[in-house]
């Protein structure tokens, strides 16, 4: 396959690593922002071109490249917090473990039942990678803000994978998965508002009125 | 094309289907004023008005309607239809339904319930609706869809008042009740599909079955039903939910909802071809289980609307054991006792479902005015409340069985069924016999208790500053209760009105029953029964009048016993006029009382205090609960409340289901 594609596949994933290993929400989310573009670049470059194309690629630009970011580095600064402190994983072990379940993705990508046309390809290990990140920041840390990083990385995973059916893929069905992104997003970040108003903190793990308590 | 479509009796009774299910929906945006209301009131009177006449012609011509749905769900093909039996079980879903929304007007209007009313007039009319959609479903995936939306808007009617603790509990239990029921439900119809190859009901008579398959339906359907119906061990839900609704709620909840669980009995019952002899013994002795203790317990109970429950379980007792009957005689192959019993069955469900509504609509003007639901602090109230009181003892009387209002009728339908089968055969259907004086030892104990409903509730001097100041109840809650004891008393003295209806509709479960061509009472000698004793009642009423006008009397107060200076607390309370019947049932009545002992020839202040227990939730399903509860409180360590340790769930998850299809 075009082996500038195999690069921006590999930026994403040493991207991953950037936001998995820092402390600094601003880094991580500009790292977030870069991986946006590069996927939003990978379609322009596998795909013919056509203005179908153009828009979408313009689409995913201005919304992962631009607005989502924005809209994230306002909430930082909004509820003053620079710093990821205490997450429950530690950034030295999230990195490893990032690590591991990246060599685990291209193992299992090699087993999985894939069309023959779609063997070898980088994708389906970045896709299973990135996805794999996500969950372990939405796992290991405690900050909303950073949970919506998280949120973002396993979104960015599944699109990687969208690309394998980008040929049959409507553009109703992408247009419709940014928007999910967008609202997600814009949901979270009325949350994240009102967490930070009412409680004076944005540490999640504080939340645990879900708990059913046990009755005397 | 409109008018093509409105000609089709079974169109106009879809339209007006969709017209309830949408009734309350203007409410919810008109956020002032009574508008919402009156629009969902008219839209219920024009719905009843399109529907009931078309389901009776088509009832009366045995017709059956079916169309196919579209629908994109992967559950094959789906129909509804409107078959006898289906257009039976429609009529009471209009007729209350209509009863309760002009009913609403009065009882929990608009102006002091604001946007609380918008929500309870929405959901009233979407569980009607669903109620109808149950009836007429023929795909099990629908049934189910129907029955959960049903479910569901009964819970959200019956926690109108969530401010109270006690609502919320009731609640907690209905919704845990019924979900039981419905998962019953759902292994009823994957095994129906499984036996069948689809979810569509299979044709009247067209299940045959191996013995052990059919036996598991049986018991399936009858524990899933059985729990929506309410029938004896499974009732516990019941009385609580019922006591806890606004009064309007509970009158669609008691007089129609639990017969849904009636008709999904007698649906099933009509896809076996031929149901065994045992299901029917198994069914008579459920019902008349049901019936006696279900009216033992109303009999001791202190809340107006408790009691009410409480005898919703024993009329629906009556109407399972007519169902077993009925099944005996479709298992023997006798048409006269598959007759009787189906039409006491299907009589009863009509008749339970005009006075039990029109008794809760009492019970709600009761209420209205006194604020209580305690029936002790109640107390002469006919004087202030004319009419509620005239109308409440119409349905007491229709209740208890008495000529010449309907339930007589339906139970004289049942005395019949278990006697005459005494003299006939020496079949083992001749033990039949014995139901007959558990059916009139039932009777007996519902006078008791009705008479202690109405006598302490109605008669006597307020015991309350409530009670005496109690004030009628407006024309748009006496206006349907009119109705309800008008539609009693022309059920009991007119049963050759209802009884082709309910020949029609017990065609589709006793099929057997056709045989008899006809009813093997004569209908006329009900009316004239009936006229006789009101003939007499007058004459009797007349001639005492006269007597009484050439007599000195002198006034005193009422059950003032002779004392020179009576007081309201010397009265007979509901608890001391049914003390007797509980200590003699005190095996399966339980109460706690508590009392101080009295000593001395001066003794000190002393008090009294009875409180009815719910035996079976206080004796056996709260330790139950508990017992499991701390069995399983293990399980509650997964249960952190972090999100971050969900995400873990859904991750690890993920991964062995990666590395397991590998």
């Amino acid at each position: 396959m075009n082996p500038m594609a195999d690069q921006l596949l590999v930026l994403t994933l040493l991207l991953n690593f950037i936001v998995l290993g820092t402390s600094r929400l601003n880094l991580a989310v500009r790292a977030v922002a870069v991986q946006g573009i590069a996927l939003a670049l990978l379609p322009a470059i596998i795909h013919p071109f056509s203005w179908h194309l153009a828009g979408i690629v313009l689409g995913m630009l201005i919304v992962k490249g631009a607005v989502i970011p924005w809209m994230i580095t306002g909430a930082i600064r909004k509820a003053e917090i620079k710093r990821e402190v205490e997450p429950f994983i530690g950034f030295i072990t999230s990195l490893i473990t990032g690590a591991l379940f990246t060599a685990a993705a291209f193992i299992f990508a090699q087993n999985l039942p894939l069309a023959p046309e779609h063997k070898g390809l980088l994708f389906v290990p970045a896709s299973l990678a990135t996805f794999m990140c996500g969950f372990l920041v939405l796992i290991a840390r405690r900050k909303a803000i950073s949970q919506i990083i998280g949120y973002l990385l396993l979104e960015n995973g599944i699109f990687v994978f969208g690309l394998l059916l980008a040929d049959a893929m409507p553009g109703m069905v992408e247009a419709g998965a940014l928007l999910d992104l967008l609202v997600g997003i814009f949901v979270m970040g009325i949350v994240v508002n009102h967490i930070s108003r009412e409680f004076s903190t944005l540490d999640t793990s504080k939340l645990t009125t879900l708990r059913e308590d046990v009755r005397p | 094309m409109f008018s093509q479509i409105m000609g089709d009796p079974a169109a106009r009774v879809f339209a007006a289907i969709l017209l309830v299910a949408l009734s309350g929906v203007p409410g919810l945006f008109i956020r002032t004023g009574a508008t919402g209301q009156r629009l969902a009131t008219a839209a219920s009177a024009v719905a009843a008005a399109l529907a009931l006449p078309s389901v009776v012609t088509m009832l009366l011509a045995r017709q059956t309607a079916t169309y196919s749905v579209f629908w994109n769900l992967p559950f094959g093909a789906c129909e509804v239809a409107i078959d006898p039996l289906s257009a039976y079980f429609l009529i009471p879903i209009f007729v209350v339904f209509l009863c309760g929304s002009v009913y609403a007007n009065g009882y929990f209007p608009a102006a002091r319930h604001g946007y609380a009313e918008a929500r309870v007039t929405f959901f009233y009319g979407l569980l009607a609706a669903a109620m109808a959609l149950v009836v007429i479903a023929r795909n099990g995936a629908l049934f189910l869809i129907a029955w959960e939306v049903m479910a569901l808007s009964a819970y959200f009617l019956l926690v109108t008042e969530h401010e109270e603790p006690e609502v919320r509990t009731a609640g907690l239990v209905y919704l845990v009740a019924t979900h039981i029921g419905t998962a019953a439900l759902f292994v009823y119809f994957s095994l129906l599909n499984a036996h069948t190859g689809s979810f569509l009901f299979p044709a009247a008579g067209g299940l045959h079955l191996p013995a052990v398959a059919a036996t598991t339906l049986f018991a399936l359907a009858l524990f899933g039903f059985g729990a929506k119906a309410g029938l004896m061990p499974l009732h516990i839900w019941l009385p609580a939910a019922h006591a806890n609704a606004p009064s309007h709620v509970s009158a669609v909840l008691s007089g129609v909802m639990l017969k849904m669980g009636v008709y999904g009995i007698l649906r099933f019952l009509s896809f076996v071809d031929a149901p065994p002899l045992w299901w029917g013994g198994l069914l008579t002795g459920m019902g008349l289980f049901s019936a006696f203790m279900g009216i033992a317990l109303a009999s001791s109970r202190r809340d107006i609307k408790r009691m009410l429950a409480y005898s919703s379980i024993e009329n629906i007792g009556i109407i399972t054991a007519g169902i077993g009957i009925a099944v005996i005689g479709q298992a023997t192959g006798n048409a006269r006792l598959a007759y009787l019993g189906m039409a006491g069955a299907l009589l009863h469900v009509i008749n339970h479902s005009l006075f039990k509504p029109l008794l809760f609509m009492g019970a709600g003007s009761v209420i209205h005015a006194t604020g209580t639901r305690e029936l002790d602090t109640m107390g002469g109230l006919a004087k202030n409340m004319r009419w509620t009181a005239l109308f409440t003892l119409a349905g007491v009387v229709a209740i208890s069985g008495l000529p010449p209002f309907n339930g007589f009728v339906s139970e004289f339908m049942l005395y019949m069924g278990f006697f005459g089968e005494a003299a006939s055969s020496s079949t083992a259907s001749s033990y039949l016999v014995v139901g007959a004086p558990v059916l009139a030892m039932t009777g007996g104990v519902a006078l008791i208790c009705f008479v202690k409903l109405y006598g302490v509730a109605f008669l006597g001097a307020p015991r309350s500053a409530q009670a005496a100041g109690s004030h009628e109840a407006p024309a748009a809650m006496l206006l349907p209760m009119a109705a309800l004891a008008g539609a009693c008393l022309f059920a009991g003295l007119l049963p050759q009105a209802l009884l082709p209806l309910a020949e029609a509709a017990m065609s589709v479960p006793a099929p057997v029953s056709a045989g008899l061509g006809g009813s093997p009472v004569e209908p006329g000698w009900f009316t004239f029964a009936g006229l006789g004793l009101l003939g007499l009642a007058a004459a009797v009423a007349v001639l005492l009048g006269r007597r009484l006008s050439s007599l000195p009397s002198s006034a005193s107060r009422t059950w003032g016993c002779g004392y020179l200076a009576p007081s309201a607390r010397m009265q007979y309370t509901g608890t001391s006029f049914s003390e007797m019947f509980t200590t003699l049932t005190k095996g399966v009545v339980r109460a706690s009382v508590i009392h101080t002992e009295i000593k001395g020839f001066a003794p000190k202040p002393s008090a009294f205090g009875y409180v009815p227990e719910e035996t079976v939730i206080e004796r056996f399903l709260v330790p139950m609960f508990n017992v499991s509860g701390s069995c399983f409180a293990f399980v509650r360590r997964v249960q952190s409340g972090r999100i971050h340790i969900y995400m873990m769930y859904f991750f690890v998850t993920l991964v062995t289901l990666m590395i397991w299809t590998r």
